[in-house]
This record gives C-alpha cells, structure tokens and sequence, in this order.
C-alpha cells in the first residue's frame, strides 16, 4: 500500500526587539537568571501589560514580505493555563484577531519550486524557563524568557515530506533573517518549531490523524523527528492499529518521537480578550513607514548586484542569500572597492574560510575595514591577488591589519621594471632550450617562464608587468 | 482640637494657618484609629506617616493634598507596605512599587496613614468576605458598612480621616459611601489609572475617592485621575480641574429618573427620601425627564458573568509559586497549586472563580460570556441615548439602608441584589456617585448621580450644588464612648 504525509508547521520566530512584547525588559540572551525581568514579567499583582509596537513592525514586515493581509486592527486575547514558568497564569496570543492572515512561501526542494500557503502569523509572549535538572530535589524558574515577543507563523497542512518541511525552513530561516525581524538563532531557540504530521492513503480526500510534535530546534532534527514519526505512523496503520492524536517530543538522542504526559495537553484554554488591552490599531501613516524602510530580499538584490556591478549570477546569488553576507558586500562597494574583485573573495577565498569553521562572516577575525584594505592593495597593485590570498589567511587566524602583514612580511608587489628585467634575462639565460621551442613556435611555453619568474620573485612580481616584459624580451 | 469629622478642605485651612501641625494631625488620627470599634484598617503605617508630618511641618513638602493624613483601599500597591487585598493568599505581599493612584496622590503631598479593610479581592457587598474581619458600620456596629470599599467608607464616616480612596467594580465605593453617609465618586473607566491596583475585573475596575462631601472629592479626583502610559485602557485626553465647574447654576438643566427603576417597591423612607432630593432639585432650576433605558434588567445577570469570566483569569497569578501565600507539605505542583488556592481564597472568591471559569469554557463560552458581552453593549448604548437626553441620571444608590452583619452572607443572590442600582454604570464606564440624602431605619441612605463619558465635573456639580441646598452631609454617626 501506498501512503502520503501531510504535514503543517507551526513555527515561532523569537522577534529581535530589544525589549519583551508587555514591559521594557530587555530581551538579550544569555544573562544570568532572572536578570531581564521586570513588575510585569514577574505577573506582581497590579501590572499591566503595555504593546511594545516594534514588535508589530517586524510582525507587519514579515507579513508584507509573504504578501499577506495586514489586519491594522489586531486584538489580543488570553490563554488560560497554570504553569509555574508562565507567571500571570495565562498567556497573552492573538487568537480571533491575528496581525497577519494569508501570504505564501516559496520553497526549493532538489531545484523544483513549490508554494506553500500561510494560514496566519500572530503575536504572543513567550513563557519562562523551568529549569530540573540544576538541583537534586527541585525545579528552579528563570524568567528572562517570559514576555519575549514571539511570531507564531502557521503554514497550510501543504507539505509532503520531511525534506520540504526542511526547505521550508530553510526559507522561512532566510527570510526571517534578511527582514531583521529574527536573528535565526535554532540553537538559542530563536526559531524553533512545531510539527503536525499525519498519514493517509493516496487518493484519500480525508485526512488522517495528526500528532504534534513540539519545539524542534535544528533542520537536522526536523528532517529526523518527521520521518522517524511518518515511519512509525505507517507502521501503526499497516498493523491496523490506529494514530492516536497527541503531542510528542523529540528525543535527538535517541532519534525518536515519544509522547508527552497526557495532562499538559488536556488544557481547556479559555480564551477571551485580553480587558487589559485594547485592540492595537496600526495608522496607515505607520503601515507606509514600515513599508518605506522594507528591506531588499535576496531576489532582488541578486538581480541588483548583477546589473549594477556586473558581477557573476552565480556569485551574486550566494551574496544575496544571506544577510551577513550581502551586508559585508555592500559595505566593501560602498568604500569604492572593486565589486568584482570583491565579490570574487567573498565568494571564493573567504566562503572556504566561513564553511571551514562553520562561522558567518560577522563572526570573523576579518573587519570590513580590513577587507577594504586588502581589496585596495589589490587594486593598486601593491599586492598580486595571489599574495592577498595568503594575507587573507593570516587575518583569518590573528586578525591583524592587512598593511601590516605586507609591510612585516614584505609582501610588496613589485613593480619596479628594472627589477623586474635582470630576473627575466636570468630566466632566460638559464633556459636556453625553452626559449628556442618558445620561439619555434611553441607558445604554451609563456606560462613557463611566468612562473619561473613568480618563482624567482617568491609571487611578489606584478603579473601584468611580468607579462609585457616578457614579451618583449621573448620576442626581441 | 478634634479633627474628627473636619472635611479636607477644612483641615487644609488649619494647616495652612498653622492652627495645628501636620504632626499633630497624624497624631490625632493614631489615637483615634486605636480607638476605633470599626475594624476599617487591615495594615497602619505609623512611623512612616509621622515621618512624612515632621516634612510637611518642617517646610519641605507641598501640594494641594500636603500634610492631610488620608486612606489607602488595601487593593492599591504600597511601596514597602504590606498589600493584601483582604485575602489570606497576599497576608505577606510587601510591593515593590506604588500604583499610580498613590503615586499621584503622594506627589500631592498626602500623607498615607495605613490600608483600609476590603472584601476580599473587592468581591462583595458588605465587607464580610474580608480574611481580616468584617468591618462594622459607624452608624451601628451590628450592621455592615457595604463593600467592597467598606473599610475606607467606615474610615471616613468615622471620621479617622478625611479622605480615603475606594475602588468600584460593580458599585464598591458608591454602595458603602451610601451605606455609611458619605460622599464617593467612581470616574469614568479610564480616568484613572489601574496600574498597581490589583485586578478583580479589569474591563469594570476603577479608582475613585471617599470624602465628607462633593467638593473634596473633586479635589482628590484632580490627583488620583491622570492619564498613565502604564495603562493601556488610560483615557489619554487632559484631565479638567474638577472644582473649576462646581459651582455652575443648575437652571434649566435636566436629570434623568430611569423609567425600568421601580423606585415604588423600595421601602417608604427610601422613596419620600428620593421625592424630597427631586424637590432640591427642582427648587434649584433643574427638570426631570424619564429616561427609558430597557436593558438595564440585564445589568446584573450580565455583570455575574463578565465579572468572575475576568476574576477568574487575573486571579490565577495567585498560584504559590512567585508570592504570596503557599501551602505547605505538597508532594507535587499540582497540589502546590490546589492546597495554596483553597487554603488562600475564601469562599466567594472561590465562587466566582469557579462561575468565571465555567462561563469561558469550551461549549459554554458563547452561551455565556459572548452573550453578556452583547448585553453590555446594549445597556452601554442604553446609556449613551439617555444620557444624549438629560445631564445627569439620578437614582437611589442601594435598595436599602446598612443591613444586620450574617443576614445575607447565606444568599449570594440577594447580597449581588445591593449593586443592582449601581452595576450598570461599571457596564457602560460612565461615571457615577454617591450622596448621603436621607435615613432609612436610622441609617443613612445614599442618592446616585450618573454623568455622561469624561463628566465628572457634572455630577460634581450637581453634587455640590445639591449639598450647599441640604445637610445630610453634615450628620455624623454617634460613637458613643469612643467620640
């Protein structure tokens, strides 16, 4: 028999606010427990929630960018559930009212597109953090989570197999990041997800029973928890047994899906509006704010970069897909660097680099400043690009200026076209017989002498002047 | 000299001619707090008070409330002063911040003297829910002094001091300020901030004032209102000076008498009551027309659901968890959270959290909560035609006069029954008050002026006016021994 998986996603991407969604704490992470928590975070008795409206921005962005519809009148609404991370006993989301509704993402998967519909994206704050395992006989609470603003985007049951589940990721990742509206932190839990997974017959009009599963924080995991929980769903109902509908956790360790104790989910919500809160109503003068400062999405910037700096499609399209990237790019065009050259580094030399030690470019020894200064010497012929291949590796390891390793290591091209003559004549004369083939005719033998004399000047020779001289001294 | 029974105004004119010091003042209020058989103050703050006295004495405090010992509802945070709410959950909640009613009210130089008893979570009608013990009316101590606010409405009638604040959910600071003798006003929902006041029913909450008449309750409203960035629900227009109009002429203007008040079934006393206060009145140029307002029946079903629906959610902050009280000897969290609930809460608060949660559950939430949510907005539109109309709306402000302590604590039904006059300005956000004007039984009864929205410098007004033609202000309770 064969089946077909139908999967919906509920991803929530941590906003890059810098304060919480209801107070002014901050939202950074990683400080020590309950440090960024403040009267409202803590749920004190008579705190009141007030909207943090950048939160809306990035929400309404995101919105733009799937081409959805803005709700400019969103409420907010209460979830009702008892859990010591979650202090004020409920969870403030947008449940009849959500700020944006619709919209699609394209996904890639092995160089086919596909759509996939979004059903809505919502605003809601995040709970706290039980920790259990940092004391013997109890459980501890930090707070610092509770309140940061969260997008909770939820896809159409459209994907079909753990793979575009991946891809739509990967998407979402990227999009997410190059709007500024999420770092794209998985390992933080900045971007994090939820599954619903279910099986049926092909051809089946029905769908069949779903499970969730909760917060799966890797595309590794994703790929693995999916197909770990289709292959057992398929072995169930080969077996005739049924699905049970319920949430389950992945366990990475073990690479399998296993469900969570029956009564966390066996909540009744009680949803109603929040009566702390009015609805937030976002003025067309603020709608065309965020729409004046909407970012440049990676299509269009490839197809910028292409006719404005002339630089290969390919090496546009790895630029512009990532936002550090793009970013580290522009800045070195902006400062009057040659976009080709740079954009041949970026995506030679320097992409080796970042893949060698799975790092972004921001997280590197390399400064955009120093960059320029190699790009400079490049272009003024100081250095050969050969040599900046090297300077390149040394600030990848001691982050030093690029001047300074010329200068210490005497890396200076030379130019100087006496010089540059007494090392031909002597490559000449030491290659008498190469001259002759050379001179019969055979002109692959031009390399040849370059290199010797590359050789004779440890690289540092200026390969167009090397090259004219040459000539001329051959053809003499 | 006795400073009981001086009205604000009058105790800010001994100040300032230096007939008594603020020191001596709060002196004065210790003593005769200690005194006191009422029970109206849950938590006192002597030294903090006599510190602030020695300040204003000393030259180096001012404002328009500087150096005048007032109240605080034990439902507003005190900065470092035990908070409790009337409950046994919050018996040892010292807040860290101040809401910003007391702020505001500090900022004007007043003096806090202690917190006044409360129904617990301000759910009742009598102040016998109170896990501190019921507070007993002035009037007479056998009966009760109304609640929610019934500690700061006993303070005042008492004469402990001369301003308190009160909180008014469904008729908690204008049902006790009648039932004690006083005059309360409840602002319109917004007026004032709910930042730092504790939630009960956060789309019906709101602050408001205590006081010996009219006038000083437009003083205190021109601090305890203001709007505040910290309240989302804050109404952001300018606040008025409230004693600016107070004095306005009353010819020619009209008060609406609501035609669905069967004002015949209350007792003898309490219509010749209302029949006279309409001949005030009138003597005073003003005319009345009946108003119609044919949801108005709807007020106290409606209220019984939206109420305990928000009770329900606000209170379950109140877990053991990060304060306030919790159980001991718990093997799991879900007894942690069982055991500290049901040894915290009392009775009617469990009620209503337990009425709140059945009408917003799954299956029911449509056949309850939405549907009060739709009467409201019919009884809210019932206002908004009356009140397009007339200028103010008058009313009885409680069925009757101070009931017998326990003699309707067995009928949950008949004790809601007291807010039946004064709910349905909460429904609407209107503002509303309280003025004593007249006996039933012996004891005072209160008459109610209902304003349109942002109003409150009519009802002000009309107050004001009313009180400058009558002296049901003036009457004091008897103390007996302890006057």
């Amino acid at each position: 028999m064969s089946w077909e998986t139908v999967i919906g996603l509920e991803v929530h991407a941590q906003l890059s606010t810098n304060t919480k969604l209801f107070s002014s704490a901050s939202t950074k992470f990683g400080s020590e427990p309950n440090t960024q928590v403040d009267l409202v975070d803590l749920g004190l008795p008579g705190v009141l929630p007030v909207v943090n409206k950048d939160a809306f921005k990035k929400a309404i962005r995101f919105g733009l960018a799937i081409e959805a519809e803005i709700n400019q009148e969103s409420s907010f609404d209460r979830k009702n559930y008892f859990y010591p991370d979650l202090p004020k006993g409920y969870q403030i989301t947008q449940m009849t009212k959500p700020i944006v509704e619709g919209g699609s993402i394209e996904i890639d998967v092995d160089g086919d597109k596909k759509t996939i519909n979004i059903t809505r994206a919502h605003l809601e704050e995040d709970a706290g953090k039980s920790i259990h395992d940092a004391y013997p006989d109890k459980s501890v609470i930090d707070l610092n989570r509770a309140g940061t603003p969260l997008l909770e985007i939820v896809s159409e049951p459209e994907i079909s197999s753990a793979k575009e589940a991946v891809s739509y990721m990967k998407a979402l990742h990227q999009l997410v990041t190059f709007l500024d509206v999420c770092d794209g932190d998985m390992s933080q839990g900045s971007l994090r997800c939820d599954a619903n997974v279910s099986i049926r017959k092909v051809g089946d009009a029905e769908l069949g029973t779903r499970t969730e599963i909760k917060n799966i924080n890797s595309f590794r995991f994703i790929e693995k928890a999916i197909n770990f929980e289709i292959k057992r769903q398929i072995k169930l109902l080969e077996s005739g047994e049924k699905v049970t509908q319920e949430t389950r956790l992945y366990d990475s360790g073990k690479d399998e899906t296993r469900p969570m104790r029956s009564k966390e989910f066996a909540n009744d919500y009680r949803y109603f509006p929040d009566p702390d809160l009015l609805p937030v109503v976002i003025s067309d003068d603020e709608m065309e704010e965020i729409r004046s400062t909407f970012p440049e999405l990676p299509a269009d910037k490839s197809r910028r970069y292409i006719s404005e700096f002339q630089i290969d499609e390919s090496e546009a399209e790895i630029i512009s897909s990532s936002r550090e990237l793009s970013n580290f790019f522009e800045v070195a065009v902006e400062s009057k660097s040659d976009p080709k050259l740079a954009a041949n580094l970026i995506v030679g030399e320097i992409g080796s680099l970042l893949n060698k030690d799975n790092i972004k470019i921001d997280e590197s020894k390399l400064s955009s400043d120093n960059f320029n200064i190699l790009l400079q010497r490049i272009s003024d012929g100081t250095i050969s690009k050969k040599i900046a291949k090297t300077i390149l590796a040394e600030i990848w390891e001691t982050g030093r200026n690029a001047d300074e390793i010329i200068n210490d290591q005497g890396l200076v091209q030379i130019q100087d076209e006496n010089l540059l003559e007494e090392v031909i004549t002597k490559v000449i004369k030491s290659n008498t017989k190469q001259v002759e083939d050379y001179k019969n005719g055979k002109d692959k033998l031009f390399g040849f002498f370059v290199g010797q004399v590359m050789k004779e000047t440890q690289g540092k020779a200026n390969p167009k002047a090397v090259n004219d001289l040459l000539k001329k001294a051959l053809n003499s | 000299m006795s400073i009981r029974f001086k009205t604000l105004a009058e105790l800010k004119e001994l100040l300032e001619k230096k007939e008594i010091s603020s020191y001596e003042l709060v002196k004065e209020t210790f003593k005769n707090i200690s005194s006191s058989k009422t029970n109206s103050f849950i938590t006192l703050d002597e030294e903090a008070a006599l510190n602030k006295a020695r300040d204003f004495d000393e030259g180096k405090v001012d404002g328009d409330l500087a150096g005048i010992p007032i109240a605080q509802k034990d439902l507003f945070c005190t900065k470092n002063l035990r908070t409790t709410c009337g409950s046994k959950i919050l018996e040892n909640f010292i807040p860290p911040y101040d809401a910003t009613v007391v702020d505001n009210l500090l900022a004007a130089g007043s003096i806090c003297v202690g917190k006044t008893n409360m129904d617990e979570f301000a759910m009742g009608s009598s102040n016998e829910t109170s896990y501190y013990g019921t507070v007993r009316n002035p009037w007479d101590l056998e009966r009760v002094p109304g609640g929610s606010s019934g500690g700061s409405a006993a303070a005042v009638s008492e004469g402990l001091v001369c301003a308190a604040t009160g909180t008014d959910t469904g008729g908690s600071i204008r049902q006790p300020a009648a039932l004690c003798g006083i005059t309360g006003i409840k602002p319109t929902y917004g007026r004032a901030s709910r930042w730092g006041m504790i939630a009960f029913a956060s789309s019906l909450d709101q602050a408001g004032a205590f006081a010996r008449n009219a006038e000083d309750c437009a003083l205190l409203l021109n601090h305890i209102c203001s709007h505040d960035s910290k309240d989302s629900t804050s109404i952001s227009e300018e606040r008025e000076n409230y004693l600016d109009n107070i004095n306005n002429n009353l010819k020619g203007k009209k008060i609406g008498i609501i035609k669905e008040f069967d004002i015949s079934s209350l007792n003898k006393e309490v219509q010749d009551s209302f029949e006279k206060s309409k001949k005030i009145f009138e003597a005073l140029g003003a005319n009345f027309v009946e108003v119609s307002m044919p949801n108005i029946k709807l007020s106290v079903p409606t209220y019984y659901v939206i109420a305990p629906a928000e009770c329900s959610s606000n209170l379950s902050r109140f877990d053991g968890v990060k304060y306030g009280y919790r159980a001991k000897d718990v093997d799991n969290l879900e007894e942690l959270y069982i055991k500290s609930r049901s040894e915290g809460f009392g009775d009617e608060v469990k009620r209503r959290i337990l009425i709140g949660t059945y009408v917003l559950s799954a299956g029911f939430y449509d056949a309850y909560y939405k549907k009060a949510q739709q009467s409201r907005r019919m009884i809210k539109n019932d206002f908004v035609d009356a009140l397009s109309e007339v200028d103010v709306i008058m009313s009885p402000s409680s069925p009757s006069s101070a009931f017998k302590i326990g003699s309707k604590t067995e009928d949950p039904i008949e004790m809601y029954l007291e807010d039946l006059f004064t709910i349905s300005s909460n429904l609407a956000g209107v503002p509303a008050m309280s003025i004593p004007h007249g006996f039933s039984d012996g004891l005072p009864i209160g008459l109610q002026l209902i304003g349109n929205y942002l109003e409150e410098s009519k009802i002000l007004n009309f107050a004001h006016q009313y009180q400058k033609n009558s002296d049901w202000h003036f009457k004091t309770p008897n103390l007996g021994e302890s006057s």
